[in-house]
């Protein structure tokens, strides 16, 4: 995820590219720093950036968390920025319309009102000028006199007119500035300040009024400078000689109106965006808060309180997900009390018949015992049903014993009593009780890795029970050879694992045989009358502990049960000590059925039995064989049948030292001595490894 | 060591096939067994035939063997092994703790029943004058007594041997194991809950604070042992 953030935009290369070739590194490591790597911690940077980054993501992650888990937060943010857009452009459009509008209308009225002002000017000078003509002998003195007052009279009689809402300015044309006609203006304004530069220049080579926006200077101190519009034409003086009078209109009242609009719209504005985000939390509350209170009571649902309930009123589509919602918890609830009650009249079932049966199972047991002691007073046929009796019974009460066990587990009824054990007593216990069969099978049972105690949380008379129908099972199949139980611990899991070199599993056998009932070769002798249960409670008291109990074997070459128990009863499992598939298997010494180097496939085979939710184990490479030397996989005798996470092992070999090796005895002479069949014209060699347990 | 042969079993059960079956094993073992059927008659007929030892059925009409269990051990140290359908931990726990000494889950071995029945009797004869101290108790074994300043507490038969099998080796640790064969008289391993229950209600009536033991102390993982003394 964060690799394919990390690609720099093609834009952004260019900056780096430009530096020397030792920044370029950092560079892109800034590129991809800002391109997400900030908000997602996906820099594989240096571990000084990623402190720094650390550093400067802390204070965000609540932040974050916040946004990305509150929906109502969200929405409202959305709209406050939202409606914050539209407020701002409307407030623009707006103003620029009542700004246009405000000035056109000030700009029509300035016009005429400067147009009539200059036609008084040009009146005026007319009318001096034909005074002038008559009076005649006038002097050039006398008459530049006479221009410089009627200038000011003109300046303060235009001016007059407008009562404070225009100021009128006259400035010289041109370079001229002689013969009293200097600049002149009404309302103490100052005339070269207030009229700019190029209005003049236009204004001067023309015959046209010219207009411009400014700013009016005032002489007079106290007075503030104001926008203003200013209309400027070249007119003539009594003496002809060309003059510049400027009208400068102040738009001091259309500013107050535009600021007085602007003011109203912001206000407006901030009320509308205010109001909406309010609204907005609003309606979101609306949906969110039974949304969230709907969530609050399925958790609690599924934490087991079954009797919660949503809050209802109304009937709309926030009552219909509530009613539909209480519908299904009702359902729910219900169905589990029906199988609560199912489960329980089970087990009363159970309780009862274990009772009732048992009860005369006993006279009869009792009874037969009797007969059976008596036999030899019999004659032979009787003393010889004495004995089947006898025999049977036994079988029966086993048998019974098994059922019942099963059922018990079925019903949900079977309780863990688990306290530390040292796994090497009850290995002790059950190896002793195992000596008088291997004796007769002429098998030698052999214990290793008990140097030091294998303690774990577990309940002794269950580990110990599946432990002796493992080691009696060996024992069974075992055809004479060695039966080696191994034990180790590591990690957080303990382990016990009984190996066997007799006729070994078929591929898919090592799932079958937890199978109730299953018997690898039902055509076999049973020497022993097992009650085809013992696996199937041996695999329930695995998963009772919370460990597995899994199988691997292969036709000819012995099988191995392994026992992966917690260290600690909660705690979950993630893998064995012991690997599945022991070290002295033909795979994994290379070789195939004939002795030969192998090139074989392997099969690994899924739990058949629907039991649990197992999760279907990925089939590895089937052509790379497991050595201790290979390149860290994910074990697959690791997996467990819960869907538990399958942990990589750092290294095979490493985690096989643990073990403590296997005598030599057991990898060396006796396999090869127990290889019969592996000359023997089998067809290409599969192994069948199961994962069981939960 | 075989003059305990004589010993009266007083048989509580409703099922009158097996407790005729029991009385023809009993007999030929040469037990002397007596019968009640009924929960509620049983108190009375055990103090009429005052039973060395009583074999009771945890299922009955009227008082149920629980019950039973309890009024008994209530004025009787006798032992008592009962006779069980469900081998469930909650029974035979209730049933312990109810006061039973031990108990043998149907359907068992005439044999495996004797034998349960004299390792039971058996403690009855072994005199041998001994005094043991184990924490601030004074136990002296012949006399069967154990006193804590010079006041005596009552004990079980069976909880007496416990603190005896403890008190002998104060240095041991025993593994649950061990103590039933040492004080059950089980061969193979059997059920280690028979322990635990007994050492509780052991301490319940030795330890001053039975939560914090000083005189039987849990080696943990391991088993018990005897306090310091």
């Amino acid at each position: 995820m964060s690799g394919d953030r990390a690609a720099p935009a093609p834009g952004r290369t260019g900056a780096g590219a430009r530096r020397p070739v030792g920044r370029t590194g950092a560079g892109s490591r800034w590129a991809r720093l800002l391109e997400g790597g900030l908000l997602h911690g996906g820099v594989q940077g240096s571990p000084v950036l990623r402190l720094f980054l650390r550093w400067v993501r802390r204070p965000l992650l609540p932040v974050m968390r916040l946004w990305r888990r509150n929906i109502q937060l969200k929405v409202v943010a959305t709209t406050l920025l939202m409606s914050l857009g539209v407020v701002l452009l409307l407030g623009f459009v707006v103003i620029g319309q009542v700004r246009n509008g405000l000035l056109d209308a000030k700009v029509k009225a300035s016009q005429s009102q400067a147009t009539g002002g200059f036609a008084v000017a040009k009146q005026r000078a007319d009318e001096a000028a034909s005074g002038t003509g008559d009076n005649g002998g006038t002097t050039d003195g006398h008459s530049s006199q006479n221009v410089i007052q009627w200038m000011s009279d003109l300046v303060s009689s235009l001016s007059s007119g407008g009562q404070g809402a225009f100021d009128v300015v006259t400035l010289p044309a041109g370079e001229d500035s002689g013969a009293g006609r200097g600049p002149r203006s009404s309302g103490a304004v100052d005339p070269t300040a207030s009229v700019p530069e190029d209005l003049r220049t236009r204004v001067n080579g023309s015959t046209l009024a010219a207009q411009r926006y400014t700013r009016i200077v005032y002489n007079d101190g106290d007075k503030e400078s104001q926008p203003a519009l200013v209309i400027g034409k070249q007119v003539n003086d009594p003496n002809g000689d060309p003059y510049q009078l400027y009208y400068l209109f102040p738009l001091t009242q259309e500013e107050k109106s535009l600021s007085l609009v602007k003011g109203t719209l912001a206000t407006a504005g901030l009320f509308v965006v205010v109001l909406l985000g309010a609204i907005a939390w609003l309606v979101v509350r609306q949906v969110v808060t039974p949304v969230r209170m709907a969530a609050g009571i399925a958790e609690r649902l599924s934490a087991g309180r079954l009797q919660e309930r949503m809050k209802v009123t109304g009937e709309d589509d926030i009552a219909r997900l509530g009613e539909a919602f209480n519908k299904m918890a009702q359902n729910l609830q219900l169905k589990i009390q029906q199988l609560e009650d199912l489960s329980r009249m089970q087990r009363r079932f159970v309780s009862d018949v274990s009772h009732e049966l048992r009860t005369p199972l006993t006279t009869v047991r009792m009874a037969a015992d009797v007969i059976h002691e008596a036999r030899e007073d019999f004659d032979p046929v009787t003393a010889r049903s004495a004995e089947l009796l006898a025999d049977q019974l036994d079988r029966f009460e086993s048998l019974l014993a098994d059922l019942l066990e099963i059922s018990r587990f079925d019903a949900g009824a079977a309780a863990l009593e688990a306290e530390p054990i040292d796994l090497r007593e009850v290995v002790r216990r059950v190896v002793s009780g195992a000596e008088p069969l291997a004796e007769r099978k002429g098998t030698r049972i052999r214990v290793t890795g008990d140097q030091q105690p294998v303690v774990a949380e577990a309940d002794a008379r269950r580990v110990e029970r599946v432990l002796r129908n493992l080691v009696v099972n060996a024992v069974e199949h075992g055809e004479g050879r060695d039966v080696v139980v191994k034990l180790a611990s590591a990690g957080g899991a303990v382990a016990v694992a009984v190996r066997d070199y007799g006729v070994g599993l078929k591929p898919g056998e090592a799932t079958r045989v937890f199978s109730r009932f299953w018997r690898a070769d039902p055509a076999r002798a049973r020497t022993t009358g097992g009650t085809g249960l013992g696996l199937s409670i041996a695999l329930e008291d695995a998963r009772l502990h919370g460990g597995w109990l899994q199988a691997w074997g292969e036709p000819g070459g012995g099988s191995q049960f392994r026992l992966t128990l917690p260290r600690t009863a909660d705690e979950p499992l993630r893998g064995s000590p012991i690997p599945l598939e022991p070290k002295d298997s033909r795979r994994n010494r290379g070789l195939d059925d004939a002795g030969l180097p192998r090139g074989g496939d392997k099969q690994v085979t899924v739990p058949a039995q629907a039991t649990g939710e197992h999760s279907a184990p990925t089939p590895r490479d089937p052509i790379v064989p497991r050595q201790a030397a290979a390149a860290p996989t994910a074990d697959p005798t690791a997996l467990p049948g819960s869907g538990a996470r399958v942990v990589t092992r750092p290294a095979a070999g490493v985690r096989r030292q643990d073990v403590p090796p296997a005598p030599d005895r057991a990898g060396g002479d006796t396999m090869d001595g127990a290889d019969p069949e592996g000359a023997g014209p089998r067809g290409a060699q599969r192994q069948g490894e199961a994962f069981r347990g939960r | 060591m075989m003059s305990f042969m004589k010993g009266r079993v007083l048989v509580v059960d409703d099922d009158t096939a097996l407790a005729e079956m029991l009385g023809i094993v009993l007999r030929g073992e040469g037990f002397e067994p007596s019968f009640v059927a009924d929960g509620d008659k049983a108190l009375a007929a055990f103090r009429e035939t005052k039973p060395d030892l009583v074999l009771l059925d945890l299922m009955l009409p009227g008082r149920d063997g629980i019950e039973v269990c309890r009024l008994i051990r209530a004025e009787s140290g006798v032992p008592i092994v009962m006779l069980t359908a469900k081998s469930d931990t909650v029974d035979v726990v209730v049933g312990l703790e109810s006061g039973a000494d031990d108990y043998i889950v149907k359907p068992f071995k005439p044999k495996e029943l004797v034998a349960r029945i004299r390792a039971r009797l058996r403690r009855s004869e072994e005199p041998a004058p001994e005094q043991l101290a184990i924490g601030d108790l004074v136990i002296d074994v012949a006399g069967h007594s154990v006193k804590r300043d010079g006041q005596s507490i009552a004990l079980t038969p069976l909880e007496f041997d416990l603190l005896v099998a403890l008190a002998r080796k104060p240095w041991q640790v025993f593994t649950r194991e061990v103590l039933l064969e040492q004080v059950w008289g089980y061969r193979h391993a059997a059920d280690t809950r028979l322990v635990n229950v007994h050492v509780q209600r052991l301490r319940s009536k030795v330890e001053k604070d039975p939560e914090k033991p000083e005189i039987v102390v849990t080696v943990r993982g391991v088993g018990y042992k005897a306090g310091p003394s």
